[in-house]
């Protein structure tokens, strides 16, 4: 088993794995609270748009970004301004795009032929392919929105908690709704190499909902998230290569196991209490 | 006495529907004014319009010095919304981590809490009774306690204003009577200026100077005494029910 960490690749993958990680177990404690798990799925499924635009464009690897960061950035803004402008809710808007989206990879593929299995490997991902530029990326988009989400960290506690409130406290709540869902973007392009489009938003909201069961305040809550994602992801890993598993299933199996333990501990915790 | 808040022929509209028009009036320093009238009446479009939370179709509202449009004082206002009862209960941030967002409006970003900070928010509940509570979910308390808890998230900035919403509606009699208790001893004893807003005229007469009753208008605007004598308002609520809400207190 040792063995298997002296592999370049693993050891790509391992820290691709952990810097996603960490960025999603961030991100997913706000987006829970805010009732705004399902815009990653929104996000994902409309990077499978952004993925075969790339893919038509003649983009592989870690160029493929060129096309999907910003397309990415774009959709993020647009689902607020659809959800304010059109007179929609969150969860309408998100459906809109999405759908968009995958109607768009499922036109792109279908004219573009002969790159369908590229754009299958990008649906369930594939960790164990990253590339070091691909790895370079990931830490320069890790330490950009680790920074922004440290600057921000306070109000966007204070959003969490309540908009109203937050606004009368002088925070700009439309400003911090924008990067929240820009930061979001960023961190769903970079994931689906992880665990796949179809489950970004598994660890979006597993890790969070997970540490939500058994942390005792917001700070515990974050960096309890944190520890449960690295632990899925690099259990997830290990797994997937010991047992010749799919990586990105096996992570998010993995993730749902520990939230279960948290909801178990969290209910022997509340009968101990009872009795 | 110096105005802390101006309001002058406010008439705001939601999809083209007047919900106020024409109000006029003023809170001076260290005042305690009551804004009182039927559901439905414009009150909490009035907070809104005030907070700069709903704009304003015409007219203007002067608030600390500034425009409410433009508006910049923060952390000179402490709000207390209506509500708290639908606040999300499996929120997981501890008593002390709430009261500390009330801090955040003073500083300049990233808006990092000290610890001077803490012992401020650790003074403040323990002002309000509740500092054993520090380290507890918000979600784990009471109504009552809760309502306490962002009290002093309102308050732990030591505001010039204190505008409240129906800040008692979930709580029951003996916690609400308390519970205005101590805020008019604040106004009393720091000098806090303080708006309430309430659908019970009872509790404008025994805490409030001054009311203003609304109902998409200002129908009346003084002190409880001149409301309560006012033929006006005899008028309009017929003698009976004028006898019932001014000797209700």
């Amino acid at each position: 088993m040792i063995e298997m960490f002296s592999y370049g690749f693993i050891q790509r993958a391992l820290l691709a794995g952990i810097l996603i990680g960490v960025l999603c177990a961030v991100l997913g404690v706000f987006l829970v609270l805010r009732r705004l798990s399902l815009i990653g799925d929104g996000l994902a499924h409309t990077t499978f748009g952004a993925v075969a635009l790339a893919l038509f464009a003649g983009l592989q690897g870690a160029a493929m970004l060129l096309v999907s960061l910003p397309a990415m950035l774009l959709v993020s803004i647009g689902i607020l301004k659809l959800a304010s402008k059109a007179r929609l809710g969150g969860d309408a808007a998100i459906g809109i795009v999405s759908s968009v989206g995958i109607s768009l990879g499922v036109m792109l593929a279908v004219v573009g032929k002969g790159y369908g299995v590229d754009l299958f490997s990008y649906l369930f991902g594939s960790i164990l392919a990253i590339s070091s530029a691909e790895l370079v990326i990931a830490a320069a988009l890790f330490i950009i929105v680790m920074a922004l989400l440290w600057f921000y960290y306070n109000e966007l506690v204070a959003l969490t908690f309540n908009e109203e409130i937050a606004s009368v406290s002088g925070i700009k709540v439309g400003f911090l709704n924008n990067l929240l869902a820009a930061l979001t973007a960023l961190t769903v392009v970079l994931a689906m190499k992880l665990v796949g489009i179809m489950l970004i938003s598994a660890l979006l909201i597993l890790p969070a909902s997970a540490a939500l069961q058994v942390a005792r305040g917001f700070r515990m809550t974050v960096i309890l998230a944190v520890l449960f994602s690295i632990f899925s992801v690099v259990g997830g890993i290990v797994i997937s290569f010991m047992l010749n598993l799919p990586s990105g299933a096996t992570i998010i199996l993995l993730a749902f196991t520990v939230f279960s333990l948290s909801f178990l501990l969290r209910r022997i915790r509340a009968l101990s209490h009872r009795y | 006495m110096q105005e802390l808040i101006k309001v002058d022929n406010l008439t705001c509209r939601h999809a083209g529907v007047e919900v106020l028009s024409g109000i006029t009036f003023s809170v001076e320093r260290g005042e305690y004014l009551g804004i009182v009238g039927p559901n439905g009446s414009g009150k909490s479009t009035l907070v809104r319009a005030l907070l700069g939370l709903m704009p304003i179709s015409q007219g203007f509202i002067n608030i600390l010095g500034e425009s409410s449009e433009s508006f910049t004082k923060w952390n000179q206002l402490g709000y207390l919304p209506q509500n708290m009862g639908h606040m999300n209960p499996s929120f997981p941030a501890t008593v002390a981590e709430i009261v500390q967002m009330g801090l955040l409006a003073g500083k300049r970003l990233p808006r990092r809490i000290s610890r001077d900070d803490h012992r401020e928010v650790l003074e403040m509940l323990e002002l309000l009774g509740i500092g054993h509570l520090h380290n507890r979910l918000i979600g784990e308390l009471s109504g009552g306690q809760q309502q306490r808890v962002m009290l002093a998230r309102a308050l732990v900035n030591k505001p010039e204003l204190l505008i409240m919403d129906e800040p008692t509606a979930a709580l029951d009699p003996e916690i609400r009577e308390r519970f205005y208790e101590m805020i008019s001893q604040m106004n009393k004893t720091s000098g806090t200026t303080v708006l309430l807003v309430t659908h019970d005229s009872g509790t404008i007469g025994k805490y409030a100077y001054r009311m203003l009753y609304l109902d998409k208008k200002a129908l009346f605007w003084g002190t409880f005494e001149e409301f309560c004598k006012s033929p006006e308002m005899t008028a309009f609520f017929g003698e009976h029910s004028q006898h019932l809400i001014c000797h209700r207190h």
